[in-house]
């Protein structure tokens, strides 16, 4: 019934008992000694070898999923071999400059990976006491994060966009223009970048890729590709195989790497697709309940870690469907990741680039960032001054389209002018690359319109120090 | 064969191996099925195949074991053999705790980071405590005294904030025939009980406890006093007793993490327990590193020695969640009996419901609502349970003295341990069933508001939506002012005229407001920006004490009150609205606590004569 072989040290057994094949699930039959998570090569009649991994076990049936499509396979003349250990990926310094396929196959006509070692894509769980906090200050040039939302090193921020919304652009213009800013000046820190495609198109990912060469970046950079037209289900294994070897970078090499995974939300869908399959109950909107932690299984592969001298940076990247920030795919992400940036259609709409909505974007590791000794000391007052002001004035904007501006107080008046001129110079920056001293600068600026009796955000000592009057 | 594992301090040896293992029969993520046990019994804690994974028997057939593991599963094979243990999964309770941090099966993730790197790794290979280490044992009893469980036999100064005082374990009573002096290791007995049939038992400074089960007290006592947080909203407006319990919902980035790190900081207890419970491993960082730098208000000396942390971050396997939460309570539990006050934070309580969830999917029980098993209300309120004011074991509280006899001198010894819990509802929405059936248990609930988060107000606790269901007027009457109550209405009051005039704003604008009403708008802003606004990492305003609170409060209403007298005699909202004072009233949350409340007094009479100043002018003007 079967047949055994030794493989190195590992037993790998060879099974024809396929019983169902269902959708990306394999059913295996009367098998013995099967591990959880195991890694299975199914060969079709065809002699083609195509991977997976054990799902479940329950007594002598083995549930497989498939990276790849389950086309062509047949009950009788299928063959599955257990490998007898979990996924991995080769990892290696020789992989930048790269491009891979989405489960980490050469496909840029190079030669094969030689690996250095072979990591378990799932990783391992962190532990939590020897993470560092992140505190250096990246500045990416763009006013509406770096004034407002800051990203330090070794945080995850997502972007949340959505379908004809410039979240890829943005991202990429960050890739390009991101910088470390301490005070001891800047370094030149060993980088590199690691880009994972996930479901998008040949036009989006070729985009990626023309920008990284632009910027030079392109022979520091392994690029994981799974295309719209490729296999669903093998994006599950993308955003792993990519991680795997960011820390493989980051905490074996000591570079500090800058993941960008875009588009999360086809991820998402592929793992709703593979529940179906599996009959699974599901929670909200048809996705597993399992997606927080499956979520969290990616992103919390981002940080620093005591006696390392590299770091893992995620820029995440989902399309809101619908432009729904409480859709599960939005709503789970910005409950596991440090903050987000969230993009408007009607900023958009009015021309502004970056369309970046302040009011729900978020930083959480912003604090830990900014100030004296990284940027300068009234960076989170002036932000916090701003947040007031322009909240305020949106809600003035509302007012007058229903009463007019009439009846708007002196400093109501003065307000709105504010929020006005906040969208249109400050966030509306345009392709421009901005110091942070040049955001905070024109942060006073604006301020400085209102009389300084009103920016009770700001202490005293700041406002005489920078208020322009 | 032989099994030797770590249960609590103990190393349990298990002969004859064969007779007490089963088999892994399916193995489904979590959720492991087994075959071939000779006995086991529901929750016994098995470790599981050759990797001893630690699991827990949560289902019995007739003829399969159901196992939740608490450990990734991994590589696990069918036919690996799965060992019963015949114990509970217990927390090991001795001094020591202080200043750890451990994962939700009490492992000790600074001791392991040391001996494995930077990731975890798996099965039990180090004790919780420190087995070794040497502790001065101070006995307060002697040879020949009656003793029960809860009775403490001495103290060891655990921390520089902490005297750890050991207490007999339950199912020990009898009369001490050896008390020892001086230093010892978690492994020496410091004493030796005569049963009633005269077996003499050892005590050692630590014990076990099943975490699922709570630990006893002599009685409930009543909720009196508030847990003063330093939060103003709170304080004021929701404040939260002590041994009562708390929830704040929130949807993502409202503010749930900052105010429960917040209340860990400055909340007045004497223990911190803080479970971080499917969140993010950077956040446990940050608490981590800040606490051993922080020092308490009072006694200057760093936080850390009065916390235990205990992390189950989000890519942590899913079920250990579950136990972590248990854990956390067990180990309050512990201090709150020595006469603690005790305040547990779980952030956050729908990781939990949700590991819940997901084990149940797989053992394919009936879903109730969102797909939540049908318990989960009823395992929440066995959770929010465990939250109490109590006066403790082997204690007499003053009330019940008359009636039971004195056979011995016993004291007078209370405990509390509060709980708050944060809720993560899905899209904000306040209406799942986590934050339903907690809301239904929890008698204060904090409602976050998004609308409020985004706006930088922060804390951002919705004031309409919040409730504080535990009257505790008495105390604040006798302990603060005796118009604390007034206070706090007219407060109340003014927040929600504002909220009606508001409305009317919104469709016709300004101009339909009375100037008196338009200063109660004036009013409620300065209420909402100089007040209720409080930074959790303003140097200063971080923690605000209960009297410096309170003078905010009445130095606005006092303002209030002086702007309508001079409304009344024709002064106009514009001066009010341009009034020196207001720009000191702005800056009210700056003052230094050192003479806080001094300053605002004065500001009480800088008040009066700035508006009596108004009045003259308009006077004159008028002449
Ligand atoms: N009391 C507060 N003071 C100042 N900032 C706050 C406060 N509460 C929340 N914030 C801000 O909001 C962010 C999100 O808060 P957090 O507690 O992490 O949200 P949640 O846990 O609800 O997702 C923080 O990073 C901080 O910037
Ligand atoms: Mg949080």
């Amino acid at each position: 019934m079967h047949e055994e072989e030794q493989f190195g040290q590992l037993t790998t057994k060879e099974f024809r008992t396929v019983s169902q094949i269902r959708g990306p699930l394999i059913f295996v039959e009367r098998v013995s000694g099967v591990a959880y998570d195991e890694m299975v090569e199914v060969v079709d009649p065809a002699g083609n070898t195509r991977v997976g991994r054990v799902l479940e076990v329950d007594n002598n049936v083995a549930v497989i999923q498939l990276f790849l499509s389950t086309e062509g396979l047949d009950i009788s003349r299928t063959r599955v071999r257990f490998t007898g250990d979990v996924t991995r990926l080769n990892v290696s310094h020789s992989m930048l400059g790269r491009i891979l396929n989405g489960l980490g196959k050469p496909i840029d006509g190079g030669p094969a990976i030689l690996p250095e070692k072979l990591e378990d894509i799932n990783g391992r769980p962190l532990n939590p006491a020897v993470r560092i906090e992140p505190s250096e200050f990246i500045q990416t040039g763009i006013s509406a994060i770096d004034g407002l939302n800051s990203l330090a090193r070794g945080q995850k921020l997502p972007i949340f966009s959505g379908s004809g919304l410039p979240g890829n652009e943005l991202a990429a213009q960050i890739a390009a223009q991101a910088r470390v800013i301490s005070s001891k000046g800047d370094q030149d820190e060993p980088f590199a970048v690691v880009f994972a495609a996930i479901g998008i198109t040949h036009r989006e990912s070729s985009y990626f890729i023309e920008q990284f060469r632009s910027s030079g970046a392109l022979e520091r950079t392994v690029v994981f590709l799974n295309h719209a037209d490729d296999p669903t289900i093998e994006r599950i294994i993308t955003p792993r195989a990519a991680l795997t070897a960011a820390e493989y970078l980051a905490y074996e090499q000591g570079l500090h790497v800058l993941v960008i995974m875009t588009d999360i939300t086809n991820y998402c869908e592929a793992l709703r697709e593979l529940s179906v399959a599996r009959e699974e109950l599901p929670a909200r909107r048809g996705y597993p309940g399992y997606m927080y932690s499956d979520l969290a299984s990616l992103y919390e592969r981002a940080g620093r870690i005591e006696g390392h001298p590299g770091s893992v940076t995620q820029l995440i990247l989902l399309s809101m469907p619908d432009d729904d920030i409480t859709h599960p795919i939005p709503d789970l992400t910005g409950y596991i990741t440090e903050g987000q940036i969230v993009l408007n259609r009607l900023m958009k709409q009015k021309g502004t680039y970056p369309p970046i909505d302040v009011l729900p974007s978020l930083s959480r590791l912003m604090n830990a960032a900014i100030g004296e000794g990284h940027t300068r000391e009234d960076h989170r007052s002036v932000a916090d001054q701003i947040y007031a002001f322009y909240a305020e004035g949106r809600d003035l904007e509302k007012l007058v389209t229903i009463i007019g501006e009439g009846s708007l107080s002196e400093q109501d008046r003065r307000v709105l002018e504010f929020s006005k001129r906040f969208e249109k110079e400050y966030v509306g920056q345009g392709h421009s690359n901005r110091t942070i001293q040049e955001t905070l600068d024109l942060s006073w600026d604006m301020l400085s319109e209102i009389p300084a009796q009103y920016l009770k955000r700001i202490p005293e000592e700041y406002i005489r120090r920078y208020y322009k009057k | 064969m032989q099994l030797a594992f770590k249960l609590g301090s103990k190393v349990k040896v298990m002969d004859d191996l064969e007779k007490q293992a089963g088999k892994v029969k399916r193995i489904a993520g979590p959720v492991v099925g087994a075959v071939g046990f000779n006995e086991i019994r529901l929750h016994d804690m098995v470790l599981v195949g050759e990797a001893k994974l630690v699991g827990e028997v949560i289902r019995l057939n007739a003829d399969q074991a159901t196992i939740q593991v608490y450990e990734d599963t991994s590589g696990l094979r069918m036919d690996e053999p799965i060992y019963n243990t015949g114990e509970p999964l217990v927390a090991h309770l001795g001094p020591g705790l202080m200043g750890q941090i451990f994962d939700g099966l009490q492992r000790p993730l600074t001791t392991l980071a040391k001996k494995e790197g930077g990731f975890l790794g798996r099965g039990i290979s180090e004790s919780s405590l420190a087995m070794g280490k040497a502790w001065d044992f101070t006995p307060v009893v002697k040879e020949g005294d009656l003793v029960t469980p809860g009775t403490i036999l001495g103290t060891i100064p655990e921390t520089q904030s902490i005297e750890h005082r050991v207490m007999v374990p339950q199912g020990i009573s009898g009369r001490i025939v050896e008390i020892k002096t001086g230093s010892f290791t978690l492994k020496d007995h410091v004493a030796i009980v005569e049963t009633k049939n005269k077996k003499h038992e050892k005590v050692f400074m630590e014990q076990s406890w099943p975490v699922r089960m709570a630990r006893p007290f002599h009685k409930r006592l009543d909720l009196t006093e508030p847990l003063v947080t330093g939060k103003r909203v709170i304080d004021l407006l929701f404040p939260i007793p002590k041994g009562g319990s708390a929830i704040i919902p929130g949807g993502f980035g409202t503010g749930k993490t900052v105010i429960q790190q917040s209340l860990a900081r400055w909340s007045e207890v004497d223990v911190v327990v803080y479970v971080g419970c499917g969140e993010r491993g950077n956040e446990m960082a940050e608490v981590l590193n800040e606490l051993p730098k922080l020092e308490d208000r009072s006694s200057g000396i760093p936080l850390i020695n009065r916390t235990v942390l205990i992390a189950n971050t989000s890519n942590m396997p899913v079920a250990a969640r579950e136990a972590s939460i248990y854990m956390g309570i067990t180990i309050g539990e512990y201090y709150r009996d020595m006469g603690y006050d005790v305040l547990m934070l779980a952030d956050s309580t729908s990781r939990w419901g949700e590991a819940l969830r997901e084990v149940s999917s797989r053992l394919e029980e009936i879903p109730g609502e969102e797909g939540y098993p049908a318990y989960l209300a009823s395992r929440l309120a066995e959770f929010y349970e465990r939250a109490g004011h109590v006066s403790c074991l082997d204690t007499v509280h003053p009330a019940d003295e008359k009636s039971e006899p004195k056979e011995k001198q016993k004291e007078e010894r209370e405990g509390s341990i509060s709980l708050v819990g944060a809720v993560s509802p899905p899209g904000g929405d306040f209406s799942d069933p986590i934050t339903q059936s907690s809301m239904r248990i929890a008698g204060v609930f904090w409602a976050l508001d998004y609308e409020l988060s985004r706006r930088r107000h922060f804390p951002a606790i919705n004031w309409t939506k919040s409730f504080s269901l535990v009257d505790l007027s008495r105390w604040f009457l006798e302990e603060v002012s005796d118009d604390y109550e007034v206070m706090v209405k007219e407060t109340e009051n003014i927040l929600g005229r504002e909220h009606e005039l508001q409305q009317v704003v919104q469709l016709i604008g300004q101009d339909a407001l009375s100037d008196m009403e338009r200063e109660v708008l004036l009013i409620s802003r300065i209420l909402r920006e100089d007040l209720l606004q409080q930074s959790a990492i303003h140097d200063v305003d971080a923690f605000c004490p209960l009297d410096k609170s309170y003078w905010m409060m009445k130095v606005i209403l006092h303002f209030h009150e002086a702007a309508q007298e001079a409304m009344k005699k024709g002064v106009s909202l514009q001066d009010l609205d341009n009034a020196q004072v207001l720009q000191k009233i702005a800056r009210m949350k700056e003052l230094k606590l050192d003479n806080a409340v001094q300053r605002l007094q004065y500001l009480m009479s800088d008040i009066d004569t700035e508006v009596s100043r108004l009045g003259e002018k308009m006077e004159k003007s008028n002449a």
